[in-house]
């Protein structure tokens, strides 16, 4: 219930929400959790496997158990109530363990942003505060990230002093002093989740959440800040961690700090009658905060038999019953918390006040604390257990990481500020730590949580010892304790502690389990951020992409590029479209945007000598004017890329790629070139986008071109096959190459990229032109057998496997790929080839990758493979469909029946020679 | 001449809308004229294409430099791009190297060229750039190639926010990507 | 993310940069005299140590340029960077 005053909680304003279907009212600077503890709900959830009551165990976001699922303003699953910031028109409700995502997308913007500074500090406790402006004046770039919404830490729920003001004032002082520093920022509501490599580290700041339905839609929700930091201080603060006793799941069971902080920083009571279990002396404070807010403390419940100077004497002064040298041996009550029973500490000789039970409906459980070393461990740092905190410190660091504070295992509010400001160089001071206790002996261990939020018992654990596990990384996957939503950060260490127990052994001697990102689980939204939807990648486009849009075409993916598929007419479907498309590439004139293909200016004495090294064929034979169809291949023989060479001058080349391979090969050719053969005096330059290129293709193609380039002498004679003219095309400077990929007379004609457009409008205005996409040009070049790399090819394929021994030099010395030829691999008969293959039914089209068989029905597996189909189409020209192939033996195969499985069928189909279409090559001249 | 259509010229209305707030500046140059010079730094050939360009070639990493309205950016130990306006020729730098070893390659229409700026420039393209763009590090007189969101680009900071240089057929995406990110600035 | 040191741009985030395999491994200057083992070693083999590895990285969305660099295979620090055709410098 909510106390009278007190607290950092807006009462003039109240917050309507409603949780498991029944209305409440909470208070600005509320979490869900301590709104729902001052509505008195106890029970928030239901366990994951054995469906026991569960209520809420800490305050802030090492919960291991209030799982809450949203429902309004948006669908959000998997939080826990004590990290979401309460708003008005809150929907929420307890999860059994697992959450559900929303089904319609998520309405939110998200963001990301690059952030560099000398110095990072994580957290905005006193330490992480003091080390923040001790940085900062030294007008360092200082970052400081807190999860919490206002700094503080630890602060925020306690009532101490620091300078001799209220130490929320202190910390809001600082806080501010440092946002008016103009190096410094100040991020709130942002999780440091992630320490990687060279001091990278990633955060995630919640900007809208605690809007609710009220936050603005122009911005964004969360934003990734990926930090990249000279230094770091981790003031990561420390968890209270649990004790396993029998009932220690039950709702009303809390960590003292816990509701010490609801106390004091929400305003609330998390209980009218309560009972503490402690290790230690903070306990005893958090006992003392309760008692001065109303709430009855029947007893502490101390572990030590000599509680630590004072505080037993200022307990029972309040009016506390002190049981020193005791534990508590159960928690009891249906469905919550309604009594305790205690006992004598059996391995302690204080004297035994015998058993004792208490009406209490409010447990503390104080059982030491863990220091927050998951990032000091992300970032590669060594984990030390140390004996007199019981407890996993930082030991050495592998970057330039501090770790100051609680985090480093300095439990004072006087010691964290010392360390904070010097950075924490100087040695810890001897303090007074708990009593090592992790486990309330029994005969029955079936209640004992160690893992509330996997349900994983005691039982559980001495199962997996029983079972001989004795790794704690096994026994965290035996037992998943460790591995949900919280990540263990409770029930880690105290997992340790059970086994070391049941092996007889030092917590210390096992060691820790891995601490991974993200510290508290992140939203795949978060990560995306603006990489999604049509930013998710970048989409490339030619200089006449709009032109293409605008005239109904479809578009294919090729690499990042958008290329125009096919162009459906009114009524057309895919293959009436491409039919259409070929027949007037075949019989009358038609066009592509051929402008995705890679071009490379290649320039140097050296040129020349470059290029016969990296293409199978011979380069510097050919002549200035001409253009030369290449091959490039791996040094192990296998084909990686072909395109044409034109060449410009005696010094100057251009080269083309395959569209998706145009970066990939500038960065091989440069490999080459800059690691083995640094003495050529040749500079490569990408042009790709300082050109737009048309293929201008069929009978009809010179007739147009022609008027449209009266300058240019178009007849065979004057513009031979594989040559290129510089000229004037539509009042444009071009260059026009003959070049054909489809066997058909045809050119392509190069202007700027600014002027691809009024080109290719001005070959559309020329009346005659039919534009064709990827998938007519696709058909044009397999009815000529031209492989496409990438399609027909698969990093397994020499040009001679194509077909192309034709392409491949005998006369150079050497060049890429050319030792491998002589491998006896590279050499067997059987290896696959390039082939046609004719359906014997003229109208099947067989799927591409269809696996091909020499028998006509399937015996047993294993059935020997043949080859596969690569590419397979529609023909206007052959009146029929074909495919092309690559088959074992293939070449030797001609003429053969064999068999393609698809589904229950075998298709019969002919083995042909690749090339179906004009194998004279009588129509290249028109 | 043909009419002439730059690669983000479809943005031009959406790039003015965003640029009414006065937090941020967008808007493309496009058609400038750039250049890409390759020639060995320590070469005669180097000297003459610097008197020709009426500044040396920058040789520190990371640096450009001006003569007039020609910016000179280092891309490589033995690369630069020259960046002019639109009349400027590449003919003279051609023949300043004359016949020995190097090359000028005329890529103006390889990349377009977007400004960003105005106050939250800086913060709008840390967005999506890793590299730290903080004036005491990256101010004028710098250049870098580095990616933009998904983008590679050339990057020149000015007196008031930055040209980003972008390949023609990323314009498209990165403008639309510029927006987005500018969205909670200019809203 | 490493922060990886071009030789001329300076620190840049790993995603600019290509990675290019074992360095030191040069084409055989006449790859026809070798034996098929000797061409298949060239092709196939190559080290594969957890400590101080030098390999070849491009820096592809920076300068273009190839370097070398002698990373720690375990942890990632990357001891030294060099141009190429320089020898690998010693390190720890
Ligand atoms: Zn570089």
């Amino acid at each position: 219930m909510r106390r009278e005053s007190g607290g950092r909680i807006d009462r003039t304003r109240t917050l309507r929400f409603r949780f498991d279907g029944r209305d409440y009212t909470g208070h600005p600077g509320d979490t869900l959790a301590s709104a729902l503890l001052a509505n008195g709900v106890r029970q928030v959830a239901t366990s994951v496997k054995l469906g026991r009551p569960r209520g809420i165990f800490a305050a802030g976001s090492e919960e291991p158990s209030a799982l809450v699922q949203i429902e309004e303003p948006f669908p959000e699953p998997m939080l826990t109530a004590t990290t979401v910031e309460l708003y008005d028109g809150l929907v929420a409700s307890g999860l059994p363990g697992q959450g559900r995502l929303a089904t319609e997308p998520d309405p939110a913007r998200y963001d990301a942003t690059h952030a560099h500074c000398d110095v990072l500090v994580v957290g905005a406790g006193p330490a992480g505060l003091a080390a923040a402006r001790a940085a900062a004046r030294t007008g360092a770039r200082v970052i400081l990230a807190d999860e919490q919404p206002e700094p503080g830490g630890h602060l925020l729920g306690t009532a101490e002093q620091v300078a001799g003001q209220p130490g929320t004032e202190w910390a809001a002082a600082v806080a501010a002093e440092l946002a008016g520093l103009p190096e410094v920022t100040v991020l709130p509501r942002t999780t440091v989740f992630g320490h990687y490599d060279d001091n990278h580290l990633l955060a995630v700041e919640r900007r809208t959440n605690h809007l609710g339905g009220a936050a603005p839609a122009h911005v964004a929700r969360e934003r990734v800040w990926r930090i990249r930091a000279r230094r770091v201080v981790l003031a990561t603060g420390a968890h209270e961690r649990p004790i396993a006793f029998a009932g220690n799941d039950l709702p009303g069971v809390m960590l003292a700090d816990a509701a010490r902080t609801y106390v004091n920083r929400y305003g609330v009571l998390p209980g009218r009658r309560a009972v503490v279990f402690t290790t230690g002396d903070s306990a005893y404070a958090a006992a003392m905060d309760l008692v001065a807010a109303g709430v009855k403390v029947a007893a502490i419940v101390d572990v030590r038999p000599a509680p630590g100077a004072g505080w037993a004497d200022r307990a029972r002064e309040a009016g506390i019953e002190v049981l020193a040298g005791h534990v508590v041996t159960a928690a009891a009550g249906d469905g919550q918390v309604s009594s305790v029973l205690a006992g004598p500490h059996p391995e302690t000789g204080a004297p035994a006040v015998g058993e004792r039970s208490f009406d209490a409906d409010l447990l503390l459980v104080s059982g030491g604390w863990n220091p927050v070393v998951h990032l000091f461990s992300q970032s590669g740092g060594t984990l030390r257990y140390d004996e007199a905190l019981s407890t996993l410190v930082p030991g050495a660091s592998r970057q330039a990481v501090e770790v100051v504070g609680a985090a480093r295992g300095v439990f004072t509010l006087a010691g964290c500020l010392e360390d904070g400001a010097t950075g924490g160089g100087a040695p810890a001071a001897a303090q007074a730590a708990g009593e090592p206790y992790w486990l309330v002996p029994s005969q029955d261990y079936r209640t004992h949580f160690v893992d509330l939020q996997r349900d994983v018992t005691v039982a559980d654990v001495l199962r997996a010892t029983g079972a001989g596990l004795r790794s704690v990384e096994h026994v965290k996957r035996y037992t998943t304790a460790g591995t949900a939503h919280d990540q263990g950060k409770t029930s880690g260490l105290l997992t340790t502690a059970v086994m070391a127990h049941a092996l007889g052994v030092p917590v210390g001697e096992l060691g820790a389990t891995t601490f991974r990102a993200p510290y508290t689980p992140v939203s795949f939204a978060a990560l995306a951020g603006r990489d999604r939807g049509a930013l998710h990648d970048p989409v490339r486009v030619t200089a006449l992409h709009e032109w293409h849009v605008a005239h109904g075409a479809l578009f294919e993916n090729v690499g990042q590029w958008k290329r125009p598929w096919y162009y459906p007419r009114p009524g057309e479907d895919m293959e009436a479209a491409v039919l259409r498309e070929c027949r007037a590439a075949r019989e009358g004139v038609a066009a592509m945007d051929a402008s995705t293909l890679g071009k490379i200016d290649v320039v140097g004495p050296d040129a020349a000598e470059l290029l016969d090294r990296l293409y199978t064929n011979m380069m510097s034979t050919l002549a200035v004017g001409a253009i030369r169809y290449g091959v490039m291949c791996r040094p192990d023989g296998m084909v990686v890329d072909d395109g044409t060479v034109i060449r410009l001058a005696e010094d100057h080349f251009l080269v083309t790629t395959t569209t998706g391979n145009a970066a990939t090969v500038l960065d091989w050719m440069e490999e080459w070139l800059q690691t083995e053969w640094p003495w050529l005096r040749v500079h490569l330059t990408s042009v790709t986008d300082q050109w737009a290129t048309v293929a201008l293709v069929g009978p009809g193609s010179r007739e147009v071109l022609a008027g449209l380039a009266p300058g240019l002498a178009v007849s065979a004679a004057d513009f031979p096959f594989m040559t290129w003219r510089e000229t004037e095309v539509a009042g444009m400077p071009a260059r026009v190459c003959r070049i054909s990929f489809s066997g058909e007379l045809a050119y392509e004609i190069n202007v700027t990229s600014w002027e691809g457009l009024a080109l290719w409008e001005a070959l559309m205005d020329s009346g005659a032109v039919t534009p064709y996409g990827t998938e007519t040009m696709h058909v044009l070049r397999a009815e000529k057998g031209y492989p496409i790399v990438g399609q027909d090819t698969d990093g397994t394929v020499t040009p001679q496997d194509l077909g192309m021994s034709w392409v491949v030099s005998k006369k150079k010395a050497d060049f890429i790929g050319k030792r491998s030829y002589a491998r006896a691999d590279t050499a067997r008969a059987d290896r696959k080839q390039l082939v046609g293959l004719l359906p014997e039914d003229p109208g099947r089209l067989l799927p591409e990758g269809t696996h091909l068989v020499e028998l006509s029905s399937l015996p047993e597996p294993p059935v020997p493979m043949l080859g596969h189909v690569t590419s397979s189409y529609r023909s206007a020209a052959l009146g029929r469909t074909f495919a092309l192939a690559l088959v074992s033996g293939g070449r030797a195969r001609v003429g053969e029946r064999l068999y393609a499985p698809v589904g229950d069928e075998l298709v019969p189909v002919t083995v042909t020679s690749h090339v179906l279409y004009d194998p004279e090559g009588a129509r290249r001249d028109g | 001449m043909a009419e002439r259509r730059s690669p983000a010229a479809a943005f031009a209305d959406r790039f003015a809308t965003a640029s009414k707030s006065g937090a941020l500046t967008l808007a493309e140059i496009p058609f400038l004229r750039q250049i890409n010079v390759r020639v060995d730094p320590e070469s005669p050939a180097a000297a003459d294409l610097g008197a020709a360009l009426g500044v040396a070639l920058p040789v520190s990493p990371g640096t450009a430099v001006r003569s007039g309205e020609v910016t000179v950016a280092w891309q490589g130990p033995d690369e630069w791009l020259v960046i002019g306006p639109e009349g400027y020729e590449a003919e003279p730098l051609r023949a300043a190297l004359g016949d020995r070893h190097g090359s000028v390659v005329d890529v103006s229409a390889q990349r377009t060229t977007l400004l960003v700026g105005g106050p939250r420039a800086r913060e709008v393209l840390a967005h999506g750039c890793a590299i730290d763009l903080h004036p005491s590090v990256f101010g004028p007189g710098a250049v870098a190639q580095t990616m933009l969101a998904r983008a590679q680009v050339v990057l020149l900071p000015q007196q008031d926010g930055f040209l980003v240089l972008v390949r023609s057929s990323f314009a498209v995406y990165l403008a639309e990507w510029l927006l987005d990110a500018a969205t909670e600035y200019v809203t | 993310m490493l922060l990886i040191p071009c030789p001329w741009c300076g620190p840049r985030d790993e995603a600019e940069f290509h990675y290019g395999g074992q360095a030191h491994v040069a084409y055989p200057a006449d790859p026809g005299a070798l034996s098929d083992e000797e061409w298949a070693r060239y092709l196939f083999f190559r080290d594969n140590p957890k400590g101080s590895f030098a390999e070849r990285w491009s820096h592809s969305a920076g300068c273009r340029r190839w370097f070398n660099a002698v990373r720690d295979t375990a942890t990632n620090e990357i001891h030294a960077v060099y141009r190429v055709g320089e020898p690998r410098p010693v390190t720890p």
